[in-house]
């Protein structure tokens, strides 16, 4: 019979324990672990990324709910160990579970530390530990007030970048004179300042914080000379201490830290500690990669196959603010027995220092440029003399031998041992021996097999070099396909920075995005512009030199060089006199074709565009706005008669047709879309085979979508049954306005379905309520500045330059 | 080929930055275009694969994608950019105190 394993605490360490175990001995432990938060093991490095809105929640999380159901786990979510009774070697959570054990892995990870002074427990005053904390601080950023940040090293300074993104006033407080004093050198402590601070975050270093004021909430933080700088939100971020309570209750041997020897095993031979509350050879860590090696080292003291020790290494240390490189490493104090080179760049803002010990790099300070922070990391560890390269070694790796400047040549000159990830210690070796003998083709695959670049992703361009090396032209780094040649980042960064960053015009996304060419192309610009449009409706001026000519002149371009004009026909209802406009404009112009859509509606051809004003002008005294058939926008809503006249119909298909296309026309959408409301299953109006389709029944209105019939064909998928007319009209709009914030421009609704999951898009906009509406409350507020018709615009002036030839050259008359 | 006749067109306030007009001549049209640096550029309106009007597509540095086929024109050459092969003629522009004079050979004024 398997022995029972439990687990206190379900962060990263114990997570990558279990991996281990589970691969080196599955079956052997009954496992059961106990969470104090509510929900499964997430990356926490990550955490900054989602504070700033680079990243979701869903796409830090290490073990789904499913993982822990097929390894056979039992997780306890939201159970606080509250007691553990050795001699009967069982634990008790504070919701009353009592579970037997036979080993026993503590990790409680770490509490952070809370500075004693007045009003530290006033509301408002937070930590950063979890996503818990996260969520608070995005909540208090909604206000756009003022934040204090107590703390400037590595955690308080991501917060504070964090909430500076999301829009609020953020002032740091630091006691020491320089930022992150303990990895960073006073020189590169400065700049450091100087690049925070020219993200508009205030600085004050020196600072002593006396009290936290406030009547009832936090109103602002009162420093040791009296100064009170005004904060609605007060982040702690000033250092953690192991969580040691439960084990010295227990009766464990503690010190800092619970003890453990090399084994990570405690006082206690049936219990370990890893992760943040262990403490081995009077160490104690923070940083995810002696933690990761904990981990390893438990798992095989629980399997005792491998005779594991912990070894002391130091740790990297990288700030994870976008723009802003860090890298420090080691030893960097001044001293009698020291060398140093350092290399100044006061206009690129490079700083690079590297400290010498009879020839041999003990520490380095990187700013601006950490690309040679693994070549010098390896150095370090492996005491290369560096006498032969001294002159030229604060250069970097390439400046070494005459390598070429290749960055290729880089990552292969390497060693076989040299790190490439430092959270989990991954060498090169162990990353092309896996890419080798797995055959693995994907970063997704070498991440999962081998675990570089799956923390906090820093590596990532050096695994994929890795990748390139080892699998030639083989590997096509399409995980991520760049927007355009303009760009290295795919649609999705674009579009997470375009958020994060509050870029609201073409030239800022390119400048702060690092565009490589100075006004784009025409892939990336429309794109862009798509972009903003949807992201600030109320802020974005549209640029229409940034659009194809359909959507700049509002009609569809032909293959001579004419238009075609379709105005809108609600729900594909029409009447005499609507039939009358269009005879006599088709007369008027002389339009040679009409023709009627596979969208219930009339397409004229032939149209000269000089034409176009005078036609819509037509048009428009008749009732007709534009039809949007030139648009990534919303097309048409095709419906059949319904309950109207229908001897089947169960609903009003036409009327909510009709009613869906006035609620929805003008809005722009990454590609097209088309949409249908059928009134009964017979589905007349083909609505399985759309963007958005509704099929009618007796009892309410069933929602599906993600459909194609172009391209691709393909029925569509079953989103859900609502009960009324409004509830499915909340749905829809939800459903593309979901759309419209997420895909990437040009993936109509099926593709970007694929991506994300049906079971996703059902979640957020049919299972939660909240979140269906804010999408549509977001789509109501785009449609303020979107339900324009185009086509009367230009009847009224608007871009007469489009219509018509700048001159006409007659040579004779001309002719000088 | 001898000397150019120059006709004013208008001036560069009539294009929009990143954009392009056409001016019809006997012999065709032309497209003016304006790049985001406000440099002027004339090539014939006519792509060589289908003959899109270039005059229509999007402007993006010294070059412009036909609106049809997305063939990619470079305004200073004419000729087509990547992997694509074609050319269209480049019209002599100058620009002085904001109006702008285009090139036209005696050639084409003979034709007329």
């Amino acid at each position: 019979m398997s022995q029972r394993l439990v687990i206190i605490g379900n962060g990263m360490a114990p997570g990558r324990m279990l991996e281990h175990l589970i691969e080196a001995a599955p079956g052997r432990y009954a496992i059961t672990i106990f969470n104090a938060e509510p929900r499964v093991n997430y990356d926490r490095i990550m955490l900054s990324p989602v504070l700033s809105g680079e990243k979701a929640y869903e796409e830090i999380v290490i073990h789904g709910d499913g993982w822990y159901v097929a390894n056979g786990i039992t997780l306890y979510k939201g159970h606080r160990i509250v007691a553990i009774d050795r001699d009967a070697k069982t634990v008790t959570s504070d919701q009353g579970v009592t579970e037997p054990y036979d080993r026993l892995v503590i990790a409680t990870g770490s509490v952070p530390f809370i500075i004693p002074v007045p009003g530290a427990d006033l509301p408002g005053v937070i930590t950063y530990r979890d996503l818990d904390d996260v969520n608070a601080m995005l909540l208090a950023a909604q206000s756009r007030q003022k934040a204090v940040v107590i703390g400037g090293g590595l955690l308080g300074l991501e917060a504070a970048a964090g909430l500076k993104e999301r829009g609020m006033d953020v002032t740091v407080l630091h006691v020491m004179p320089t930022l992150m004093e303990r990895q960073l050198d006073p020189a590169a402590g400065y700049l450091l300042q100087k690049a925070v601070e020219a993200r508009g975050i205030n600085v004050i270093t020196k600072a002593n914080t006396r009290a936290i004021v406030g009547d009832g909430s936090v109103e602002g933080v009162e420093l040791a000379d009296g100064t009170i700088i005004p904060a609605k939100l007060v982040v702690m971020a000033v250092g953690i201490r192991p969580n040691t309570a439960l084990a010295k209750e227990a009766g464990l041997s503690v010190n800092r830290g619970i003890l453990t020897d090399d084994r990570m095993v405690t006082s206690d031979p049936d219990i370990l500690a890893v992760g943040e509350c262990a403490e081995v050879a009077g160490n104690v860590y923070g940083l995810v990669a002696p933690l990761y090696e904990m981990a390893r080292v438990a798992a095989a003291a629980l399997t005792g196959g491998e005779d594991k020790r912990f070894v002391h290494t130091d740790t990297p240390t990288k700030l994870k603010v976008t723009g802003i490189d860090l890298y420090s490493l080691g030893d960097f104090a001044d001293g009698d027995d020291r060398d140093e080179i350092i290399l100044r760049d006061a206009s690129a803002g490079i700083y690079k220092r590297v400290v010498l010990k009879d020839n041999r790099i003990i520490g380095t300070v990187l700013f601006g440029e950490t690309g040679d922070g693994a070549w010098f990391n390896d150095l370090k560890k492996k005491a290369t003399d560096i006498s032969q390269m001294r002159d030229t070694l604060i250069f970097g790796q390439m400046f070494q031998g005459g390598a070429p400047a290749d960055p290729l040549a880089a990552v292969a000159a390497l060693a076989d041992d040299a790190e490439i990830c430092g959270c989990n210690g991954v060498c090169k070796g162990k990353i092309t021996g896996t890419i080798t003998a797995r055959g693995l083709t994907s970063l997704d695959e070498v991440r999962a097999h081998t675990k570089a670049s799956a923390s906090c992703g820093t590596c990532t361009g050096l695994v994929e070099k890795l990748m390139t090396l080892t699998l030639g032209t083989a590997y096509n780094p399409a995980a991520v396909q760049p927007m355009c040649g303009c760009t290295d980042l795919g649609h999705d960064d674009v579009r997470r920075l375009i958020k994060a960053k509050e870029l609201k015009t073409i030239p800022s996304v390119m400048q702060e995005l690092e565009w490589k060419t100075s006004c784009g192309c025409a892939k990336c610009r429309p794109a862009l512009n798509y972009y903003l449009v949807c992201d600030w409706p109320d802020e974005y001026s549209d640029d229409y030199q940034s659009r194809f000519v359909n959507e700049r002149v509002h009609a569809n371009i032909q293959k001579d060089g004419t238009y075609s004009v379709v105005p809108r026909m609600w729900g594909g209802v029409t009447s005499a006199a609507e039939l009358r406009a269009i005879a006599d404009v088709v007369d008027k112009f002389a339009i040679p074709t009409v023709k009627v859509t596979g969208g219930q509606r009339i397409d004229m051809l032939g149209i000269r565009k000089e034409d176009l004003p005078a036609v819509w002008s037509d048009l428009g005294q008749a009732g007709f706005v534009s039809g949007h058939a030139y648009a990534k926008g919303l097309r048409t809503v095709k419906t059949c008669v319904g309950t109207d006249w229908c001897r089947f119909g169960t609903q009003d298909s036409t009327g909510f047709g009709i009613r869906i296309e006035k609620f929805m026309w003008g809005s722009w959408t990454p590609a097209k879309v088309k949409m249908a409301v059928s009134g009964c299953p017979r589905n007349c109006a083909e609505a399985t085979c759309k963007d958005v389709g509704v099929i009618c029944v007796d009892s309410g209105y069933e929602i599906h979508f993600a459909g194609a019939a172009g391209l691709d064909i393909k029925g569509t998928e079953v989103l859900g049954l609502v009960p009324t007319e409004d509830e499915a009209l909340e749905v829809i709009v939800a459903i593309v306005q979901m759309y419209r914030e997420q895909a990437r421009y040009l993936e109509r609704i099926y593709k970007w379905a694929k991506r994300i999951g049906t079971d996703e898009v059902r979640r957020q906009v049919l299972d939660d309520r909240e979140r269906r509406r804010a999408y549509f409350d977001r789509f109501v507020f785009s449609q303020k500045f979107a339900q324009v018709d185009p086509w009367s615009e230009r009847v009224s002036g608007k871009d007469k330059h489009e219509f018509r030839p700048m001159t006409a050259l007659a040579f004779k008359e001309a002719a000088e | 080929m001898s000397a150019e006749h120059w006709f004013d067109i208008g001036t560069i306030a009539d294009i929009p930055q990143r954009g392009a007009r056409c001016v019809a001549t006997p012999q065709g049209r032309i497209g003016v275009f304006r790049t985001a640096d406000d440099r002027i550029f004339a090539i014939e309106d006519h792509c060589p694969h289908r003959g899109g009007h270039l005059s229509e597509g999007i402007v993006h540095g010294a070059a412009v994608t036909c609106p049809l086929h997305n063939w990619v024109i470079s305004l200073e050459t004419g000729k087509a950019l990547g992997v694509d092969e074609g050319a269209v003629r480049t019209i002599p522009v100058s620009v002085e105190e904001g109006r702008i004079r285009l090139g036209l050979e005696p050639a084409i004024l003979a034709a007329e």
